[in-house]
């Protein structure tokens, strides 16, 4: 329980790293934007282990004695994923633009374009 | 997990659909930790509508990554490091299912104990979300407008207008 407890955590920090790697290695914007998601689903990861109980059960109220998990956490996370998607759809609809703009939507090559110019 | 294979794959198709996949794997992940609602939205919104919104993007700007020429040793460095000290970091964290953990011990039992008779729902999620915490998401709902008003300023300036960018991001709670 000591060090094992501690595995959700590792999880998390192991999806964030995938992700952030992505982020920082891939010239390719939509990859990049998948990398981000990688990324902010690990937080959401994180946030919905913490709110965990064990041997709790999901937050809806029923008869008798139960033991509930956490339900803040679930609520601050059900706002987060759908803000998410919308800055998702956002950077979606940029990548659209500069494609329209420059042709590709490889980084190194948006560099060349913009130091032709 | 998923995640690797993600990496790796330069067929942006390809990519999509594991992201989707990677996303259902996450949903039941939630499901496995009570978190029902969150498993919900994620199941429709992360799998769903990110999947089709990417695949709409993709119709438009190509779906070959070209290969990454640079070399991956600094990103790895940084990444490596990063999770390191991440890692350090989770060795004071309290451990996972302790019900003794700080994070149970503020507002959570109130909204446990007294929401049934003071909002009168049964679901705690859905009377924290839309009662104690509504100016949170109203906030939210102000975040998706601002999103939904630059998707369409972005796309109506395009010559060829294309129609389905910009809808169905407006949906969940």
């Amino acid at each position: 329980m000591s060090v094992l407890g501690l595995f959700n955590y590792w999880i998390f920090v192991f999806l964030m790293m995938v992700g952030f790697y992505i982020l920082i290695s891939r010239g390719n914007l939509v990859k990049k934007i998948i990398g981000l998601n990688i990324f902010q689903t690990s937080v959401f990861i994180l946030y919905i282990s913490m709110g965990k109980v064990t041997g709790g059960t999901a937050p809806i109220l029923v008869e008798g004695d139960a033991v509930y998990s956490n339900p803040l956490p679930h609520v601050l996370i059900l706002t987060a994923i759908v803000v998410g998607v919308a800055t998702t759809a956002l950077g979606l609809s940029l990548v659209v633009r500069i494609k329209e703009a420059y042709g590709t939507i490889e980084e190194d090559e948006i560099q060349a374009e913009d130091l032709r110019s | 997990m998923t995640a690797i294979a993600l990496l790796r794959i330069r067929n942006l198709v390809a990519v999509v659909m594991l992201a989707g996949i990677y996303s259902l794997l996450s949903a039941g992940l939630f499901t496995v930790m009570d978190a029902v609602d969150v498993a919900f939205t994620e199941a429709v919104v992360g799998a769903g509508i990110s999947t089709v919104l990417m695949l709409g993007t993709l119709a438009l700007v190509g779906r070959k990554e070209k290969a990454p020429d640079r070399h991956p040793v600094l990103p790895l460095f940084v990444v490596l490091v990063t999770g390191a000290a991440l890692v350090y970091g989770t060795l004071d964290m309290p451990r996972f299912g302790d019900p003794g953990n700080p994070i149970h011990h503020h507002v959570a039992p109130r909204y446990l104990e007294e929401s049934g008779h003071e909002i009168g729902i049964p679901n705690v999620v859905t009377s924290v979300l839309a009662s104690y915490r509504g100016y949170d998401t109203m906030g939210e709902i102000t975040v998706i407008f601002t999103a939904v008003v630059g998707v369409v300023l972005l796309m109506a300036t395009r010559r060829r207008r294309w129609p389905g960018e910009g809808k169905g991001d407006d949906d969940g709670g």
